[in-house]
């Protein structure tokens, strides 16, 4: 297939290099260079989708970022990726691509039925009729609705490229290497400062590759080539191309997507796909340039109807003509540029020009070229479903309400120009109050909110000459602040040609008799009847007039159709534009890749991996992990074709008859050193710590201020002053903050130092009637007897040459130890503990076992310690001092928590002793009672009883201390159970505590 | 993402710190008797005002020392930190 529309020679693409690519199915081909868009224009494709809500042709508008309508589905290197502009996706070899919003094809798309039902689909349409019946929203309605319409269709695959977070610092952050982005970090970097440049397309120089000017006797392009390759060999300059600034945030902090490999067909081994930058400004110079804006007239949407500016950029930079009998339709002077480059390439244009006499240097020109010119005149229609064909054009009087007769000539595009609408999203994100300039009928940015500038275009500034001097000035001074250098450039002579005033006109009025759609948006079909419906209903505020119609609601954020709505709104209100006001202008300025926002933290990489220092050891002996916080625990060891409740139950029996070994290392511990520790310990813990003596541990409980418990754990006074605190895995972070913040804020006279040693020991808990036999056998030199070592005892030792700290506690109701060795010593005790175990029948048991073995015997855990149970709750009052004031006490006088018939832990087994309660289920008085049925109380935590071989839970039980013997119901409407239980002591196991002081 | 100035180790990136609150919040003494509106005051009543408030970070990830921050509820700024123990004026 020839590129019939790619002219013979001129454009910035590289013609030696052709691409070949598939649209639709169908192959075409393009040059390196080419975006998508221009290729397919080369190629004489105009039709490339559907629209939003009415399924109308779509064709190009724009050459970039603005693009509303060329959206398509892109197919790389076997993966896809849904709603790409066809317009910034870069040409590479192999691309395939294909329309969305259509079915079964873009030439021939059912939906477009919608176009001849648009009477019935204006604004609100959705929100009138599908209303009711309600239940007919979510079976009938919606799945309809979202066939309908929609865009592209995400990959459910998994995505195999890489993307990647950078965090930058530079002085100067400019956005846009149009003329002011280079004149500005050309003056800054002479004077010393970092500076990042960032230009979004793939070609520096912004309007200076389309525009005929000179620049120091050399043209626009020229010029900007020179400084970018000189700001590049600079070592204090970052030059960044397909590098889109689009967000501004606080503390002048701006991300910025880099689309590192989106142009290659495959990414580079070693490379991102994308990278985000993260970049800490001390300057933000905002050279985001202007968008053009359309003009409204009937089927203004039709596939030919383009920006003149994008007609341009396609000619000049892609060497590509978007029609050969093309119809200027502009306002400005803006349009002659456009039709000058058509008349220089052998194409005879024809403008419509809506102002009187307008008088230029540009108009001078064009008439001198030839070219034929109708002012005072405007497009009323285009014609032409899939592509335009020929324009209905009018007279129009000098207030534009009247049109003269119409008259119908041929044309295959129509190029339009409204003027230009600053890009003023990164000034307004910032936080500027931005500020309407009737010299443009456009909003500029006023005062700086942070610390940005915005030059040139963006600013509302039109004329090179002004821009250059403007963004000189602004590089060498903000520069000069920070590095204090002062470096003159010497400014270059500027040619370009003078423009007139453009004309207040953006709307052509509806021929009497006729009832085109004239389309604000673009992307999301919103016409000017809608407008004019939503403010005849009733709504106001531009904010609601948006959701209500749409408009500027789509993925390109009203870029092009925003200001014109606002036109609508004040001319049909009567009210001046500022007084309407825009809608808010939020991150991201255009749709970033949720890899890119992901980064790197997908799969394993979201959070850090901790292990204990027994993991191989664990591996090796077929231990089934389970994650606890950022910790990877055995949950349990798995032997032959054992199930998790098999395993379990064996672990926890062997714990019962003989004995087992836990890895406690993932329990939070801190060391506490200092002469006042004991006193900081007695005002965090609710029972006393003074007089605790050294080698003793204590079981202590900790509230918040509101009296709710915090965490609980054993502390052990090591020597003097210091103590050995453990914490729950969960908790470890938080007791840690919460000790640094009375130590630092509210008692910083306390001599006392905390520090986290959760990481430096490793922990062995050997639990059951057999443990002592095994610790003899570690031990051998210590008298490790129920008098030489008694429950909540501790003692130093060494074990096998290896220093070891050993405590007397449990967790399991069984007579148990935990043994601690400096971590790097952790699998050396581990396989000591096994080894000399065997004869005692020693058996690892993982977190599920260790589970079973408290809720038998009623120790409490994260389950209960929920954050809504406060001591009573929890069977803990005993531990709460009446002598002492400590964290929390003063809450405890609450009336909730001193009711009567408060709640209360208690335990929970089914009268069938077969049927497993789920946790989480609710304890109920009646299991028939009408809904909504009154919970008494919730099951917090459920095992198989080893000790009685049967199910048994924990719950938290309104009134629980009068309950225990109570016949209940447990409901569990998730798992559809219904189960009559029993009430009975929380403690199932050993309930005097005879085992753990055996 | 806000910049924050740690007296101790100077501008670090929000995702440094922890949020704790209003630094203007005194707990009340130990063994103090004290009214329940008091102690209400102390644990569930903050003002929550928009403007210029004094609050606590803890920089978490960084030196672990609780600071006080300066900063506009609604724009973010941030006037000036101080230590923990530092006399403010």
């Amino acid at each position: 297939m020839t590129q019939k529309f790619r002219l013979e020679n001129g454009g910035l693409i590289n013609r030696d290099k052709k691409l070949s690519f598939k649209f639709n199915g169908k192959t075409y081909y393009g040059y390196e260079g080419d975006t998508l868009a221009s290729a397919l224009i080369a190629n004489g494709v105009h039709l490339v989708g559907r629209s939003f809500k009415y399924h109308r042709p779509r064709g190009f508008f724009g050459a970039g970022v603005d693009e509303p309508y060329a959206i398509v589905q892109l197919y790389r290197n076997n993966e896809t990726e849904p709603n790409i502009k066809a317009t910034e996706q870069e040409l590479f070899e192999g691309l395939v691509a294909k329309s969305v919003n259509c079915w079964p094809s873009v030439n021939f798309d059912i939906g477009a039925i919608n176009n001849f039902l648009k009477i019935f689909l204006p604004a609100g349409f959705y929100y009138k009729t599908f209303m009711w019946p309600k239940s007919f929203w979510y079976r009938v309605y919606e799945p309809f609705i979202r066939k309908a319409a929609g865009l592209g269709v995400a990959s459910t695959k998994h995505d195999k490229e890489r993307y990647e977070h950078k965090y930058e610092y530079c002085d100067l952050l400019i956005a846009g290497s149009g003329p002011s982005g280079l004149a500005s970090a050309y003056a800054a970097a002479k004077n010393g400062a970092t500076v990042i440049l960032a230009e979004d397309k793939p070609r520096f120089g912004g309007s200076l590759l389309t525009s005929d000017v000179n620049i120091g006797n050399q043209s626009g392009e020229d010029w900007a080539n020179s400084i970018i390759s000189e700001l590049k060999e600079m070592p204090n300059v970052v030059v960044k191309n397909r590098s889109q600034v689009f967000g501004y945030y606080d503390h002048n902090m701006l991300v910025m997507s880099e689309k590192v490999s989106d142009h290659l067909p495959k990414t580079k081994k070693h490379h991102p796909k994308q990278r985000l930058w993260y970049i800490r400004a001390k300057e933000v110079l905002i050279s985001s340039g202007s968008i053009e804006r359309p003009l409204v007239f009937g089927n203004n949407d039709t596939p030919g109807v383009m920006l003149s500016s994008a007609a341009k950029e396609y000619l000049k930079v892609y060497g590509v003509l978007v029609g050969k009998n093309p119809l200027v339709f502009t306002n400005n002077d803006s349009g002659y540029e456009t039709a000058i480059e058509f008349k220089k390439n052998g194409v005879n244009p024809i403008i419509l020009d809506s102002r009187v006499n307008p008088q230029s240097e540009i108009i001078d020109e064009a008439i001198n070229l030839g070219i034929k010119i109708k002012f005072s005149h405007v497009v009323v229609a285009a014609q032409g479903y899939k592509k335009v064909s020929s324009a209905d054009i009018a007279k129009i009087s000098d207030d534009k309400k009247q049109l003269g007769a119409i008259e119908n000539i041929n044309c295959d595009c129509i190029c339009v120009s409204g003027f230009w609408t600053p890009t003023i999203h990164l000034a307004s994100q910032s936080g500027n109050k931005t500020k309407f300039k009737e010299e443009i009928d456009a909003f500029v940015p006023g005062t700086s909110k942070q610390k940005e500038t915005t030059l040139g275009a963006a600013n509302g500034i039109f004329t090179l000459e002004e821009t250059l001097k403007d963004s000189f000035i602004a590089g060498q001074d903000l520069s000069k602040k920070i590095t204090n250098n002062d470096n003159k450039i010497s400014f270059p002579n500027v040619v370009e040609k003078k423009s007139s005033q453009h004309d207040k006109f953006w709307c052509v009025p509806m021929p009497k008799g006729k009832s085109y759609k004239r389309f604000l948006d673009f992307q999301n079909d919103v016409a000017v009847s809608d407008i004019e419906i939503a403010l005849k209903e009733g709504y106001r505020s531009i904010e609601h007039v948006k959701r209500y119609t749409t408009l500027g609601m789509a993925t390109d954020q009203g870029k092009t159709s925003n200001l014109n709505g606002l036109q609508l709104v004040s001319d049909i209100e009567n009210k001046v534009v500022p007084a309407v006001g825009h809608t808010t202008f939020r991150p991201p300025y255009t749709p970033i890749s949720i890899g890119a926002i992901v980064g790197r933290e997908v799969g394993k990489h979201s959070k850090p991996t901790r292990k204990s220092p027994m993991h191989s050891w664990h591996e090796k002996n077929n231990a089934v992990f389970v994650d606890a916080g950022v910790w990877l625990r055995p949950r349990y060891y798995k032997q032959g074709s054992e199930t998790l409740f098999e395993a379990s139950k064996r672990e926890a029996k062997n714990v019962r008859t003989n004995v087992g070994i836990c890895d406690v290392t993932t329990l939070g511990k801190i060391d506490i050193k200092g002469p006042d520790a004991a006193e900081l310990l007695n005002r965090v813990y609710t029972n006393a710590w003074l007089k605790l003596p050294v080698g003793k541990a204590r079981y202590g409980v900790m509230l918040r201020e509101d009296g709710i418990v915090m965490d609980d754990g054993t502390t052990t006074r090591i020597s003097e002053n210091h103590y050995h605190m453990t914490t729950t895995t969960a908790q470890a972070a938080n007791v840690l903050s919460h000790l640094e913040y009375y130590l630092q804020l509210v008692w910083p006279e306390l001599n006392v130092n905390v520090v986290s040693t959760t990481e430096q020991w490793a922990g062995a808990a050997i639990a059951g009637p057999k443990s002592r036999k095994l610790l003899e056998k570690l031990f051998p030199n210590n008298d490790v007897s129920n008098e030489g070592l008694p429950f909540m005892g501790y003692m130093e030792s060494e074990l096998f040459g290896v220093k070891a700290r050993i405590f007397r506690i449990s967790f399991s109701g069984e007579l148990a130890y935990e043994v601690n060795v400096e971590s790097d010593n952790g699998q050396f005790m581990w396989e000591k503990i096994i080894e000399l175990g065997q004869e005692f029948q020693v058996q690892p048991y993982g977190t599920e076992a260790l589970s079973t073995l408290r809720i038998e015997m009623g120790h409490v855990a994260g389950s209960e310690l929920d954050g809504r149970t406060i001591s009573y709750d929890t069977s803990l009052e005993g531990l709460i001092s009446k002598k002492k004031d400590f964290i929390g006490k003063r809450s405890l006088n609450r009336e909730a928590f001193n009711s009567s018939d408060r709640q209360k832990i208690v335990g929970v087994v089914p009268l069938d002793k077969k049927t497993s309660i789920p946790e989480g289920s609710h304890l109920v008085k009646d299991a028939q009672a009408p809904l909504p049925n009154k919970k008494l109380g919730h099951i917090s935590a459920s095992c198989w009883s080893v000790e009685h071989d049967n199910p048994f839970s924990l719950a938290i039980l309104k009134d629980g201390k009068n309950m225990i013997g109570e016949k209940l119901f447990v409901m569990s409407p998730l798992k559809n159970k219904v189960i009559p239980v029993e009430i009975v002591s929380s403690h199932y196991v050993d309930p005097k505590g005879e085992r753990v002081r055996s | 993402m806000l910049h924050i100035k740690c007296p101790h180790c100077g501008m670090r990136s929000q995702n440094e710190f922890s949020y704790g609150g209003d630094a203007s919040v005194k707990r009340p003494d130990l063994n103090k008797e004290i009214s329940d509106e008091e102690w209400d005051n102390f644990v569930y009543n903050r003002k929550s005002l928009r403007g210029k408030h004094l609050e606590l970070w803890q920089h978490l990830s960084g030196c672990r020392q609780w600071i006080k921050v300066e900063r506009d509820t609604a724009t973010h700024e941030i006037f000036n930190t101080y230590k923990a123990d530092e006399e403010i004026s």
